[in-house]
């Protein structure tokens, strides 16, 4: 039977990291992944002749090149890439709007200060206060981490409805909470997003998964796709490997997970000792309208617009219907500063996101699924047009990806998209020599999941060989 | 290995570990951290690639001796005598 030092379950943003590290230090690692691609929630496919990206609206934390802090720059000499192997361009500019409120913001923090002071003239010092408060993400304990955001600005601010605009772009990027949201995390949305902001390759998602599966590979690392985990084998209190779908055993000193919490618990045979950690509820459909211009000569210069059609912004999932479309995120890829000798995408694109729920859609019949893709394609963008130029008359081509679409390529429970409200932050489980990494233990988007992967390789694979 | 032989690999993973540091005028008698943005897990890497490199064992409880590069060449010193420098 094949050994390995360590089996990754999943070759998502995170396994990849976490597989990079090992395979550097000369461990021998395999990654196993049950899709017949990589990339897990942030992947691409091709359809009609033409690339889309799942996941991947912006990367978060942008930083110039040459930035010695933050997390991409961390991320970066964790695993020995330099800046220009990411190729990442900075955002135009973005905005929150809600009824009659517009707020701009961009990679600079100034500008948002200025739309504060402007839109909120009695909020501006509160929102210096706030940004005193923030607290750096490696200075956050457990306690501090779950506390309620909504109460800690409810303290800051007496506009309501500021409240509810800075806190729409941080949920919809990032919190797995319904309604609330850990501070901890917020302190982490904030400082990715309104401090740092967003950044894209050019080529996108696929740019940064070829780079990391490349150096993944070249350093030794096995990989094997098409190949799902049935179980984790475990023999007193410890995983000592696992058994594909295949039938195929393969032993492990230890075994990393990106599955999931619940999902992983459930891999394990002694299940009976499984804590009960609850799957999260977020998930959404993504509307793709491809356009037969660019977007801005429809008037569209915007990079990310979230919206929101009433002063109250709800972050749950929906009480009765497939989706929810009070609330959205907009997205144009074309809407970055790209470099001089790159030019323009070949394409317009407008990428649509909105709530959904799971469970009733994966109820429906084929039939029905189709039929309410189209359906829900149409009602999405008809309340998304609320918030910019009208580009219905110019789209050529359409796709839509559901809930169950990001099952399939997650495996995740419900389809979540952020994972369980409740994080496993040092990645521990019930078996001494399974770790989770990805969206359960604790950073969500593409930065945070190779930080995860990166940081629980360091924590539970690395350090410990040393001693 | 020497030690000036071993400077100049603490210098090689140090622009492996933090490749934007310009490390033309570090002072060895000053410590690593005054000079450069060096994290834990920077300093963790220093050590993982010393094991990698050359199978030199630093335990936890010496990671004190890394703190600036004179005290880590005295450190390394009788650990890496016997390497010979490739």
């Amino acid at each position: 039977m094949e050994e390995f030092d360590t089996i990754i379950i999943g070759a998502g943003m995170s396994g990849l990291a976490a597989g990079i590290r090992l395979a550097y230090f000369d461990q021998k690692v395999c990654i196993l992944e049950r899709h017949y691609t990589i990339g897990g929630l942030n992947s691409f496919y091709r359809l009609n002749h033409r690339d889309y990206d799942v996941g991947l609206h912006a990367v978060t934390n942008f930083v110039g090149k040459g930035a010695k802090k933050g997390p991409i720059a961390k991320l970066l000499r964790q695993l020995r890439f330099s800046w220009d192997d990411f190729q990442l361009r900075p955002q135009l500019g973005s905005a929150v709007v809600f009824p009659d409120v517009e707020l701009n913001f961009s990679n600079d923090i100034e500008l948002l200060k200025a739309e504060i002071a402007s839109k909120f003239p009695t909020q501006r010092d509160r929102f210096d206060n706030l940004l005193k408060q923030l607290v750096d993400y490696d200075d956050l304990n457990d306690e501090m981490f779950a506390l309620s955001t909504r109460k800690i600005l409810q303290e800051i601010f007496t506009e309501p409805l500021l409240i509810e605009m800075l806190l729409c772009p941080l949920m919809w990027y990032g919190n797995a909470r319904e309604n609330d949201m850990d501070f901890g995390q917020f302190c982490i949305m904030f400082r990715s997003i309104y401090l740092e902001g967003f950044g894209r390759p050019f080529k996108g998602v696929r740019l940064i998964l070829k780079h990391l599966v490349r150096k993944y590979r070249g350093l030794g690392g096995q990989l094997k796709l098409r190949s799902g985990v049935a179980k984790i084998i475990t023999d007193g209190g410890q995983a000592v490997g696992v058994e594909l779908d295949n039938g195929t055993q393969l032993k492990a000193k230890r075994i990393l997970s990106s599955a999931g919490a619940v999902e992983t618990m459930r891999l394990c045979e002694d299940t009976s000792e499984s804590k009960v950690v609850q799957a999260g509820q977020l998930t959404f459909i993504e509307s793709i309208s491809v356009l037969d211009c660019q977007p801005k000569e429809i008037g569209f210069d915007k990079t990310i617009v979230f919206y929101n059609d009433s002063p109250t912004f709800y972050w749950s999932r929906p009480a009765t219907e497939l989706c929810d479309a009070r609330t959205g995120v907009i997205c144009s890829p074309n809407n970055y500063l790209y470099d001089a000798t790159e030019g323009e995408l070949q394409d317009g694109i407008i990428r649509l996101t909105t709530i959904a729920d799971y469970d009733r859609w994966n109820a429906l019949e084929e039939e029905t699924y189709r039929r309410e893709k189209l359906r829900w394609y149409d009602l999405s963008v008809a309340s998304a047009v609320r918030f910019m130029p009208d580009f219905r008359r110019r789209v050529i081509e359409t796709d839509v990806f559901t809930p169950k679409t990001i099952r399939r390529f997650t495996y995740h429970d419900n389809g979540a998209v952020y994972g369980a409200p409740k994080k496993q932050l040092d990645g521990r489980t019930h078996l001494k020599n399974l770790f989770l990494c990805g969206t359960d233990q604790g950073f969500v988007g593409i930065v945070g999941a190779i930080v995860s992967g990166i940081s629980i390789a360091n924590m539970h694979c690395l350090r410990t060989e040393l001693s | 290995m020497t030690p000036a032989e071993i400077r100049d690999e603490i210098l090689d993973i140090l622009s492996k570990v933090a490749p934007d540091e310009d490390l033309s005028d570090l002072e060895d008698a000053k410590n690593f951290r005054e000079q450069l943005e060096l994290d834990s897990m920077d300093f963790l890497d220093i050590v993982l690639e010393l094991k990698r490199r050359h199978r030199v064992i630093i335990p936890e409880e010496d990671y004190g001796n890394l703190a600036s590069m004179a005290s880590t060449v005295s450190y390394l010193e009788p650990k890496m005598r016997d390497i010979v420098k490739s």
